[in-house]
């Protein structure tokens, strides 16, 4: 199967641009109709919606951040009575608060065709068997993935998270083909096949994957086709948008084919929010084109990450999304420098004496930040003398100083002892008091 | 030859008891413990009477351990016999990484050592009268 979607998913430019004009200005519409926090937004800025005459016109229109969403909870932003409603998905927030966001019917069937031709771009189609490890719950994750083996026809396991042994159990006994959860996830559920013994290709028969909710980098990609011997596929979403499959890359990895006749993506300049141009780097903004429940306009995501127009050997049309490089929310200020963690996990990457496992600890001492890095030795690699393990660490400790511009204390631990999470890593422990 | 243990340790609390105590449950006996540490970790090696069964029983037990052939010879009774081995051995040229004493089945001592021209350490210990084990 080569597409889910194909008149849609492989539509001309100039058909695309047309579809979006001509929902954007219908969503701008109903947005300002049904949406209180929207009308005041661009009463305040002098925009009626009759300025909005085509996807042109998109910069015309005002900003959302998380914190309108929080504002208006649990149902200000909601754009139909709640009767309408079908489901509610929420994102925990360090700060208390939720975000909510409402689904109708018709939102839930978009989101899950995006999630089916997501699927499909993992190699899956109406025979797969899907198993989803990702949370079931308020995180979109599981009941977005499922969904979406629904629309495509395959039949879906719903493992959800946790007790590996199980899922490693069921993928053998149900011998899915196509597996999702996160990637740190995914690598864990590697390394316990390995542990166990059993073979790839016979006791598991996977032959793709979409692997999203947390950042990963490229290395991490390698090491997860290599290891399983799959097609390992990025996966892009949030709750408040969609959940998992508003992008997604193919086998040809051009960046994530982004949904674009239902999510318009623009990238921003962090400190002006000027729109910025194809290949430059900023914060990835998205508007809903077509949700009715919650309708969301020029989102800021807080997601770091460029576009790409170029062509796609896969022969699908929009435009990409290339790899999230950092949130802004993740984004650590140490001693004046901005340090991403996947800027960190491509350095672990690159070194066969670790595995790509790693807390960070910052701290504040004498009024200097000090950042340590606990990564795993791996288990593969012999040691009997003092100065092997410090020779791997005065490496990694180099390494890492000229990937970050800033210097980190390196620790080294036995293999398996950092924790793996199953939903988003909490790999970042910062105790400045600021 | 002698098969040796080398288990590395984060400085934590109670690892070295835990490493220790995996070996008591899996009936290994230790002949030999040596540890070379920092301040931050440390790396322990063992000489024990099954080294395959304790090698197992550690890497289950989620110890990042891994096993070293080192040289070893009893040390001789006579008096001066041991350095006269000894200086055979750096007279020849045979690189040694490591060296420590250990105790044998029968409480006789032994002495240990790494190099990377094993082969030729042997053969040079033979020469000099030692009991290579
Ligand atoms: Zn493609």
């Amino acid at each position: 199967m080569q597409y889910f979607q194909k008149e849609i998913e492989t539509m001309s430019k100039e058909e695309k641009r047309a579809l979006q004009s001509e929902r954007l200005v219908k969503i701008v519409k109903y947005a300002y109709e049904n949406q209180a926090p929207y009308r005041a937004k661009m009463d305040a800025m002098g925009v009626k919606p009759e300025d909005i005459k085509s996807i042109d016109d998109i910069s015309k229109l005002p900003f959302t951040v998380k914190q309108d969403l929080r504002d208006a909870y649990p149902f200000g932003m909601m754009a139909r009575p709640k009767k309408d409603l079908v489901r509610l998905h929420a994102s925990s927030a360090t700060t208390g608060k939720l975000t909510v966001a409402g689904y109708t019917m018709n939102d839930i069937d978009v989101w899950g065709e995006c999630a089916a031709r997501s699927l499909v771009m993992a190699g899956g189609d109406a025979e797969s068997i899907v198993h989803v490890a990702y949370g079931y719950g308020l995180f979109t994750g599981g009941l977005g993935m499922h969904y979406g083996g629904e629309k495509l026809g395959a039949c879906v396991v719903p493992a959800s998270a946790g007790n590996t042994q199980k899922q490693i159990q069921l993928l053998v006994d149900f011998g899915a083909d196509i597996i999702c959860c996160t990637p740190s996830y995914i690598i864990y559920l590697a390394e316990e096949i390995e542990r166990m013994g059993l073979k790839i290709g016979e006791d598991i028969k996977l032959k793709g994957g979409v692997f999203g909710a947390e950042a990963w980098s490229e290395g991490m990609r390698e090491d997860i086709e290599k290891r399983l011997n799959i097609r390992a596929c990025d996966i892009y979403g949030l709750s408040e948008i969609a959940g998992p499959g508003v992008a997604c890359d193919c086998q040809f990895k051009t960046g994530m084919h982004f949904q674009d006749d239902h999510f318009y993506p623009e990238i921003v300049d962090v400190d002006t929010l000027e729109p910025l141009p194809y290949g430059e780097s900023g914060e990835l903004v998205i508007t809903t084109l077509t949700k009715e429940g919650m309708p969301l306009i020029r989102y800021r995501t807080r997601d770091i990450a460029s576009l790409n127009d170029d062509p796609c050997p896969c022969g699908r049309t929009s435009v990409k999304l290339n790899k999230i490089t950092g949130r802004s929310d993740d984004m650590l200020i140490i001693r004046g420098v901005n340090v991403f963690p996947s800027q960190i996990e491509s350095v672990l990457l690159k070194n066969p004496d670790i595995t790509p496992n790693y807390h960070i600890n910052v701290d504040r001492v004498n009024n200097l930040d000090t950042m340590e890095i606990v990564v795993e030795l791996s288990p593969n690699v012999k040691l009997d003398e003092v100065a092997h393990v410090e020779e791997i660490r005065r490496k990694l400790a180099a390494d890492m100083t000229s990937a970050l511009s800033v210097s980190a204390k390196i620790t080294l631990v036995s293999p398996g002892t950092v924790a793996r999470s199953e939903g988003k890593a909490k790999r970042i422990t910062d105790k400045r008091k600021l | 030859m002698v098969k040796q243990i080398a288990v590395f340790l984060e400085n934590r609390e109670g690892r070295l008891s835990d490493c220790c105590k995996v070996l008591k449950q899996a009936d290994v006996n230790l002949n030999s413990l040596s540890i070379a540490d920092t301040k931050e970790f440390g790396i322990v090696r063992l000489i024990v009477d099954d080294s395959d069964k304790a090698l197992s029983a550690l890497q289950a037990a989620g110890f990042l351990s891994s096993v070293v052939e080192l040289v070893a010879i009893e040390v001789p009774d006579k008096a001066g016999a041991l350095a006269d081995e000894l200086i055979a051995l750096s007279d020849s040229g045979v690189n040694i990484e490591y060296m420590y004493s250990f105790a044998g089945k029968d409480g006789h001592a032994n002495i240990g050592f790494k190099t990377s021209m094993p082969e030729k350490a042997v053969a040079v210990l033979q020469a000099a009268g030692a009991k290579v084990l």
